[in-house]
């Protein structure tokens, strides 16, 4: 289990608890966290599912690997140091208390 | 349809999203009819639901084949459903021979994840190749190799004229030539067709899928229609597409309009289909194209398929090239041309072609 916030421009945060395993795309689209479309299920071909990692926990993400690296070309906001594709974060203790920023569109 | 994934993962929003939302709705039940003067649905019930604007979105089905050649025996498959793939998958037990009719996406990819569980799997095309009718002789000849080399026996131009069968269950196929296969299960994926039913029956104008204008607006002004469903004008064609990307997207922009937005349907379409470690990747469409010219990939298992019309770039397929594909949605998306020399060139950064 994992407490993920996701907050957005607008200065509102959603909170939830995330089981072991899913993917953080999947838990935003679940808790209707805008923005976050996840149109192809989270297999890398969509880039609808772009957040900014919180700088104190990007690290705990993980490493960004060449395919999403290059989606991340594709977002509609365009990516900063701290993008990451959310379908691929999975849900583990150690993400306990991750923030995540939604990108808005200006 | 691997078993990766657990029922409840499978669903684009879960169930409790839609009430949250503000969305009512009425699962299992089924909409018998429209009455368009009456602004009124009639479900299998008998409940009659008054609109004011009404949306169809009612997909497309498999065909199947007929009883006479044995397409409904017991053990013949279709694939739609997340019922269809429960049906399949407690048979789906190494070792056991699968026969695929349909060398399209759906039996490529199911041949895919049968091969990972460890059965002998055949593809029966009909076509002279696989992926005929939608890509390039060079996407085929790479899913084609890709397949051999996973142990799939891929046969093209073959005709089957009828399933074997052993006390009302298949247990084979003959081909044309006279052949005859063996077979445990057969999955049948030789393409759908779009559920007009409903809306030939209110009087729609029907043509390839319910015809709609560039506002997803049917010949009823207070219907409207989207995704497989759906025929629509693309470069002065009417076309029918079977895409997430086009059910979301159109979805999207009936929405819109009915909020009073002046919007009109241009989206870029995009597909993918994921087989073994291969990721395909479509941006455009490649209706018409009369030239393609092949990019090498960064990988020696990667390149990507570049299609042209009339000199004007119109789609790409890229096989484990991301970049490929990105880069080809915002050049498309753009409306951009690059030259075939360029496309062709590895030295060329693709980047450099999108502004
Ligand atoms: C095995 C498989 C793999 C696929 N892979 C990909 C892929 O990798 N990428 C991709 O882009 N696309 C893929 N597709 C295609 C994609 O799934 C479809 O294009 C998409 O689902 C179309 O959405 P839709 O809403 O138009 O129709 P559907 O998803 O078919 O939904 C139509 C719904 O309407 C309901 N309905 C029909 N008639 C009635 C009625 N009279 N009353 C009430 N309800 C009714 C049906 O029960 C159904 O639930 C795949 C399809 C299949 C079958
Ligand atoms: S859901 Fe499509 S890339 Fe993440």
């Amino acid at each position: 289990m994992a407490f993920i916030t996701w907050k957005t421009k607008d200065g509102n945060e959603i909170s939830v608890d995330v089981k072991d395993g899913l993917n953080l795309m999947e838990a935003a689209t679940a808790n209707n966290v805008p923005q976050i479309e996840g149109e192809c299920g989270g297999c890398l071909s969509c880039a609808t599912c772009h957040v900014f990692v919180d700088d104190q926990w990007l690290e705990k993400t993980g490493e960004v690997d060449e395919i999403e690296d290059t989606m991340l070309e594709m977002t509609d906001v365009e990516r900063q140091h701290n993008s990451r594709l959310s379908c691929q974060i999975i849900a583990a203790p150690d993400l306990d208390g991750l923030v995540l920023f939604v990108p808005e569109p200006e | 349809m691997s078993g990766e994934l657990e029922r409840e993962r499978l669903f684009i929003r879960p169930e409790q999203w839609y009430s949250n939302q503000g969305i009512s709705t009425l699962f299992s039940t089924r909409v018998e009819a429209i009455y368009p003067a009456e602004k009124q649905v009639i479900t299998e019930s008998g409940d009659n639901i008054a609109y004011e604007k009404l949306l169809l979105c009612t997909g497309s089905s498999p065909h199947t084949l007929p009883a006479e050649i044995g397409g409904k025996l017991k053990g013949v498959y279709i694939l739609r459903s997340i019922a269809d793939v429960e049906a399949m998958q407690p048979e789906f037990q190494a070792g056991r021979k699968l026969l695929i009719i349909g060398g399209g996406y759906i039996g490529l990819e199911t041949a895919a994840v049968a091969r990972k569980l460890g059965l002998k799997v055949i593809v029966l095309e009909m076509a002279k190749r696989i992926l005929q009718r939608v890509a390039a002789r060079e996407t085929s000849d790479f899913f084609r190799q890709l397949h051999r080399s996973h142990g799939v026996d891929i046969r093209e131009s073959t005709q089957m004229t009828r399933f074997t069968e052993q006390a009302g269950r298949v247990n084979g196929a003959e081909l044309a030539s006279g052949e005859k296969l063996e077979a445990d299960l057969v999955l049948v994926g030789i393409g759908g067709t779009p559920n007009t039913s409903l809306a030939e029956q209110a009087g729609l104008d029907c043509e390839n899928g319910i015809a709609v204008n560039e506002t997803c607006q049917t010949s009823n002004p207070d219907i409207y229609a989207a995704g497989d469903c759906t025929s629509f004008v693309r470069n002065g064609q009417r076309i029918r597409l079977e895409s997430v990307q086009n059910a979301a997207d159109q979805g999207n922009l009936v929405a819109r309009v009915l909020a009073g937005e002046q919007v009109s349907y241009q989206a870029l379409p995009w597909f993918w289909s994921d087989q073994y470690d291969c990721k395909l990747q479509i941006a455009g469409l490649n209706i018409g194209y009369d030239q393609t010219v092949r990019r090498a990939g960064s990988k020696p298992d990667s390149q990507s398929i570049w299609y042209y019309r009339e000199n004007r770039l119109i789609a790409v397929d890229a096989m484990n090239e991301p970049m490929a594909y990105a880069m080809g949605r915002k050049i498309i998306g753009a409306g951009l041309h690059p030259s075939q020399a360029q496309i062709a060139d590895p030295n060329v950064d693709l980047k450099s072609l999108v502004n």
